[in-house]
């Protein structure tokens, strides 16, 4: 592929802390190479900040390698940017090309209020997977793993579920700031192995309801998140959540 | 909201099923026999009740779902580029279901009140519209009525044809989405589902749609 230096207008949101009212800010960056990642393009624009005695931008990053799910970026009007199944990590520069405007905004939902800047608090997805996301391990010695037969197909959907790597930008995607896709990744994941048995029935109820507390919005199927998800998660497994509750309430003694 | 939608894509089937008696084009003999079979049968005239409740329902959730997934956006982007990720109508449904109520009011102010309420409120002379007898009842002659509607208004013709429009986009996402509700997405039946989707909204729209259109023409009289 071949590599060329661009110059970019950004537009970044800033916002100084979860009270205050944010706005755009512009920046001019210059020569950034096509081979950077967008957030090698905010470390270098946060460099040229610093040199100028202002304060960086504040975004969210950790591995850098598509798979932690932390750098959540609003960019150009798609999460993660233009690319599908893609991080913004991953997002490379050649996506753009020289003179380019860029405008760049936190996740927006009620459920993921800003802390600064372009980072949000996820930590409504922490509480729904606290509200049912795990299951029953006995004390003692690992057991083998062989002790316990899974129908191929039955580990590989439940693997499919478990690529979701809790980003969120399927809240982010959908008009209603649903966090369907996320919860019925999680749900189905677990629901489908053995190991997932013993609460199979109180991990959806409890995670449904967790997730209506936390304030996102409801799931009106325009399948958005799907199309937006990194990882690809199918929004077959949100049928299955709504499978799971209805099984859940039906057998439910209360 | 899958739930009462797909209690009026049913309705709709029947509906449409009886309208469609006009194309026989015998001056409307097969289409009254059937609309008076409606308005009397004590079962019809029930489900009738529930069909209006469900319509409420429907609107109800509609409204409830508008309210809720606004709030879960307080503060709305700058840029969105929605059409990158999914269709423009499944994003318009509370838009589509708006101009669909809108319709339903004239189209209920055009037959429903006067067949129901006796002529009351009715925009025609009742003598023209009334047969003379079903079985020693008095009925009304519903195909005139339409005849009346349509035959001379381009105007109410233009409006019907939209109506209809609207709730083409509407049953489209509508009728797949009812499945995806109910938890059904399976990899052999979610297609053919999606396929008889497609299917149902065209036939029932260009149906609906032909018939105000045929009557205008001349093509039914």
């Amino acid at each position: 592929m071949e590599h060329y230096n661009m110059n970019l207008t950004l537009k970044v949101w800033r916002q100084k802390n979860g009270k205050s009212n944010g706005s755009f800010e512009s920046y001019q960056v210059k020569d950034i190479s096509s081979e950077m990642s967008f957030l090698e393009l905010f470390d270098v624009l946060n460099e040229q900040l610093i040199r100028d005695g202002k304060d960086p931008i504040a975004f969210d990053h950790d591995c850098r390698e598509g798979i932690c799910g932390a750098c959540s970026m609003y960019i150009n009007g798609q999460a993660h940017g233009p690319w599908q199944k893609n991080t913004t990590c991953q997002l490379h520069m050649r996506a753009f090309k020289d003179g380019d405007t860029i405008v760049v905004e936190p996740w927006r939902s009620k459920a993921f209020p800003v802390i600064k800047d372009l980072v949000v608090d996820r930590t409504a997805f922490d509480r729904i997977i606290q509200a049912g996301g795990y299951i029953s391990v006995n004390t003692g010695n690992a057991q083998d793993a062989n002790a316990l037969p899974i129908d191929k197909k039955d580990a590989d959907a439940a693997f499919d579920a478990a690529a979701c790597i809790g980003c969120g930008a399927c809240v982010a995607t959908c008009k209603n700031g649903s966090a369907m896709l996320f919860v019925s990744a999680k749900i189905s994941q677990l629901s489908m192995l053995p190991q997932g048995q013993p609460e199979r029935e109180t991990r959806a109820l409890n995670m449904v309801a967790q997730m209506d507390k936390e304030g996102f919005g409801n799931c009106t199927n325009t399948y958005a998140c799907e199309a937006e998800c990194p990882k690809g998660i199918s929004v077959a497994n949100i049928a299955r959540m709504n499978r799971e509750f209805l099984r859940a309430g039906m057998n439910s003694e209360d | 909201m899958g739930l009462t939608g797909l209690f009026l894509i049913t309705f709709l089937i029947v509906h449409c099923g009886l309208n469609a008696m006009i194309f026989f084009n015998d001056g409307g003999d097969t289409f009254n026999h059937w609309a008076h079979f409606m308005g009397t049968n004590l079962i019809i005239r029930t489900m009738e009740i529930g069909l209006f409740l469900f319509l409420l329902l429907h609107i109800v959730q509609g409204l409830m779902l508008v309210s809720q997934n606004n709030a879960a956006r307080p503060v709305k982007y700058a840029v969105n580029k929605a059409e990158k990720n999914s269709k423009w109508y499944s994003r318009s449904m509370g838009l589509l279901g708006t101009l669909i109520l809108l319709f339903l009011v004239l189209h209920l102010y055009h037959f429903w009140v006067p067949s129901r309420m006796g002529g009351l409120g009715s925009i025609h002379a009742l003598e023209e519209t009334s047969l003379p007898s079903y079985a020693g009842q008095e009925a009304h002659n519903l195909y005139k009525e339409m005849l009346v509607v349509f035959q001379n208004n381009i105007v109410v013709v233009i409006i019907y044809v939209l109506g209809v429009f609207s709730l083409f986009w509407h049953l489209l996402h509508g009728f797949q989405s009812a499945f995806q509700t109910f938890g059904v997405n399976h990899k052999r039946y979610t297609p053919i589902i999606n396929t008889i989707g497609v299917l149902y909204s065209v036939i029932i729209c260009l149906l609906f749609a032909s018939m105000p259109v045929a009557m205008y023409m001349g093509w039914v009289s």
